[in-house]
């Protein structure tokens, strides 16, 4: 049977970066920071991702990884869906990370999961499982098999001519995993233009590419490029559940605690049943998100053969919940939940782009109704 | 090996063992299933002597499975629900050895079908406002009142019974727990028609009915200490069970929808997608906290899951009958019976749609669980109490 509950490990690794979330990532200082250039919080990134050695807890050893798994980065992520935290943790340790994996590759993964550098997959953060291979970027100049260049070596053997739009992680990457003509390309970031985009969540910047020519390394062609491109929307979908409980918890954790002290008609608001019964059955449906985002992460991590379905339904389950939470946490606040000051907001545009990245509730459900048997 | 791999086959081995001493095809089904209550094979958590082996509580499928296997007789637990999931863990945590003993085994074999004499006519969510009355008489009480919507009590030999035995404290303080005879002279069940038409439950006439001292449970005046014990119990009982997926309702409604491609819409199609979602969350919360308690992490998400079911029941049943359209409209029996227990299987889409309106009711009404986890997991204020420190009988009835 999947084991559902957290190991002694997983909560050994989420109090350490909780404790470096409380230090580095309090709500002041993430939402400055959006208000700032910086695509992301580069030390907090370095400290999550070299120094706890997160970025690669789902490489193996070998490959200079932490030898865990997808189970143990899901808590990961529940620690940065808690905090917002601006890193591009979701983006190269998981997508990037498991479409290398899927692939093979062990030269960027091992760069990946040392935390020296990252990548992103550019597609369309919306862009849910079973997507095919998007026509908006093409492949020329295709050297012929044979005479392929080594990875990383100048000239590539290919350059990619497109566009793709709302990529996320992607603004600071330092490769980028390029889907074109049924080949997954690396492409360095330096070869790529890049506009980032005002985004509705401020903590995860999206970003606009365009290649004109860019020099090309393939990671993976034919039936290995459709799974590698599979495995990294899969594995983002399933773990980005985690990433939603942790945001959905912090919601109902905050607005709980001020309703018990902010007073109206001389009693805590807390104490109105209205929201009393509001809060507990936000309180149900993150205990159940939490056994669906285990279930999820534990079928991806494993690839088990119930790993579409686990998808599907943690995605069409948490996005929900976790949208709920926050606007829950912004009503509750009453006119301070409204403010730019109060974090509520960052939450609530966190939670809405969550629910739409790897594909909408809706998209879930339709592909449930394929995987289950249960056809219009 | 892993430790518990290990006690697993050493179980297994042991059932086997017995197995070969007590032929479960040529032993008289009563027989072996005592014999399977003193070997300790009955619930392997409950301590040695009482039908246990004072093993983890996981290990119990083990044994489960092995008698299944063979096509032991069984206990047909589904016919003493009360029995099992709530008085059998009161009597263990606050029954006399004497009492342990008495009571157990003949209850786990099916020999004594239980029922739970808690609601009255005046007392519902709010129970400790509860008026039957408990008169020492001296090494017996004697004990009238009124009960309603007492599940199985024609069917019962015994029951879980809280009584007001100090009527100037205030209402929590003033109540005594007792196992009662429902043979004994003075008590009268009577039916009561619920809205499938049958009668599951029925009010139980309580009139100077002598219950031995030696039937009380727990302290004079802890009664309400040990109904927690039950109820607790209860939700977990109610919202428990192990299931595969599209199990229950929603199993009937995939069958339905796979069935007849003409009875689908696209709202429908939605509505149904939606349910299925919910319900796997349900089932895998459910998995997760038989874990939890599994791993002795207990956690309060037994609420949560009862919650849900009683919900999901509901909008699957719902569902069910707006998807028949026409046939919709029919119902299988009005007739007024009596009947064991209760099977949303057997019977028609208008019974499950009727029979689930009452999962939001017993055991707690779903809107008592929500003040539960809203106090006691969340930790918010409690509702305004106006009867706290008032003696039961000065509160307005
Ligand atoms: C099928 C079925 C089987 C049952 N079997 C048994 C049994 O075997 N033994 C037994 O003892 N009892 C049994 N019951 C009784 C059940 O426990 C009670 O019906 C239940 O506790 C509710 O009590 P009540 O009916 O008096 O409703 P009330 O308590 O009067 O409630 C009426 C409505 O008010 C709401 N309400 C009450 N107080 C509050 C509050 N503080 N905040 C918000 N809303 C509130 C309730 O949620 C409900 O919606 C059974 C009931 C059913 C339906």
């Amino acid at each position: 049977m999947t084991d559902l509950l957290y190991g002694d490990i997983e909560e050994e690794l989420r109090r350490a970066v909780r404790s470096v979330l409380d230090d580095l990532a309090p709500w002041s200082q993430v939402l400055a920071g959006v208000e700032g250039d910086d695509p992301y919080d580069a030390k907090l990134w370095r400290t999550i991702s070299a120094d706890l050695g997160c970025a690669g807890l789902a490489v193996p050893e070998e490959l200079g990884g932490a030898g865990a798994s997808f189970r143990e980065a899901a808590v990961v992520l529940e620690e940065l869906g808690r905090a917002v935290a601006p890193v591009p943790f979701l983006g190269s340790a998981v997508v990037a990370t498991a479409a290398l994996l899927e692939a093979g590759e062990t030269e960027l993964l091992a760069q990946l999961a040392a935390g020296r550098r990252t990548a992103a997959l550019a597609v369309p953060f919306s862009t849910p499982p079973g997507a095919s291979f998007a026509p908006t970027v093409r492949a020329e100049d295709v050297a012929p098999a044979g005479e392929r260049p080594v990875a990383g070596e100048p000239g590539g053997n290919a350059t990619l001519t497109g566009v793709v739009r709302s990529v996320a992680d992607g603004l600071a990457a330092d490769v980028l995993l390029v889907p074109a003509d049924g080949v997954l390309y690396a492409v360095d970031g330096a070869d790529v233009r890049r506009t980032a985009v005002t985004s509705l969540d401020m903590t995860r910047p999206l970003c606009d590419l365009v290649l004109a020519s860019a020099p090309a390394w393939p990671v993976a062609t034919g039936h290995a490029a459709r799974r590698a491109l599979e495995a990294a929307l899969t594995t983002g979908a399933a773990l980005l559940a985690s990433e939603q409980l942790g945001l959905a918890e912090r919601c109902l954790e905050t607005t709980v605690a001020y309703v018990k002290t902010r007073y109206q008609f001389g009693r805590p608001i807390g104490s109105f049943q209205g929201l009393k019964h509001r809060l507990a059955d936000l309180w149900v449906s993150i205990s159940q998100a939490r056994a669906v985002a285990r279930y999820a992460a534990a079928c991806a991590a494993e690839g088990d053969p119930d790993t579409a379905v686990a998808v599907a339904v943690a995605q069409a389950h948490c996005s929900t919940v976790a949208v709920r939470a926050a606007e829950e946490c912004v009503q509750l606040h009453g006119g301070i939940g409204f403010t730019w000051e109060h974090p509520a907001h960052l939450y609530l545009k966190r939670a809405k782009s969550t629910s739409i990245a790897f594909g909408t509730p809706d998209r879930h459900r339709a592909a449930l109704a394929g995987l289950v048997d249960l056809p219009l | 090996m892993s430790e518990s791999t290990a006690d697993a086959d050493d179980l297994r081995r042991r059932v086997h063992e017995f197995l070969d001493t007590h032929d479960p095809g040529s032993t008289e089904p009563l027989e072996f299933l005592r014999a399977r209550f003193d070997a300790g094979f009955a619930w392997v958590h409950f301590p040695s002597g009482l039908g246990g082996l004072d093993a983890p509580r996981a290990l119990q499928s083990v044994v489960d499975d092995a008698f299944t296997a063979v096509g032991a007789p069984r206990n047909q637990a589904e016919r003493n629900v009360i029995g099992l999931g709530m008085a059998a863990p009161t009597i263990l945590r606050f029954g006399t050895d004497e009492q342990k003993s008495r009571l157990l085994r003949p209850l786990w074999t099916g020999e004594d079908i239980w029922c739970q004499l808690f609601s009255e006519p005046g007392a519902g969510s709010d129970l400790a406002a509860l008026g039957t009355r408990a008169v020492r008489d001296g090494d017996h009480w004697i004990v009238t009142g009124q009960k309603v919507w007492t599940s199985i009590a024609h069917e019962a030999r015994w029951a879980i019974l809280v009584a007001r035995t100090d009527p100037g404290v205030p209402k929590h303080r003033g109540m005594t727990y007792f196992v009662c005879d429902m043979t004994a002279p003075g008590v009268e069940v009577r039916p009561l028609r619920q809205i499938t038409g049958e009668a599951e439950f029925n009010e139980v006439f309580l009139t100077d009915v002598r219950i031995p001292d030696t039937d009380r449970l727990g302290d004079v005046g802890q009664g309400w200490a040990v109904a927690q014990t039950t109820l607790m119990n209860e939700r977990v009982a109610i919202g428990g069970g192990a299931a595969p997926r599209e199990s229950g309702m929603i199993g009937m409604v995939t069958a339905l929808w796979r069935e007849h491609p003409e009875l689908r819409t696209a709202g429908l199609h939605d509505t149904l997608l939606r349910l299925w979602v919910e319900t796997e969350a349900a089932r895998l919360t459910g998995m997760r906290l038989r874990q939890q308690l599994a791993a002795g992490q207990p956690g309060p998400e037994g609420s949560a899951v009862k919650l849900a079911y009683a919900r999901l029941n509901q909008e699957a049943s719902g569902l069910e009958l707006e998807l028949l359209g026409e046939d919709g409209l029919r119902y299988d029996d009005w007739t007024m019976r009596r009947p064991t227990g209760v099977d949303f299987t057997r019977r028609s889409p208008g019974y499950r749609y009727l029979r689930a309106k009452g999962n939001s009711i017993e055991g707690g009404t779903s809107e008592i669980l929500r003040n539960i986890v809203a106090e006691r997991v969340l930790g918010l204020p409690g509702e305004i109490r106006v009867d706290k420190d008032v003696a039961w009988k000065d509160l307005p009835k």
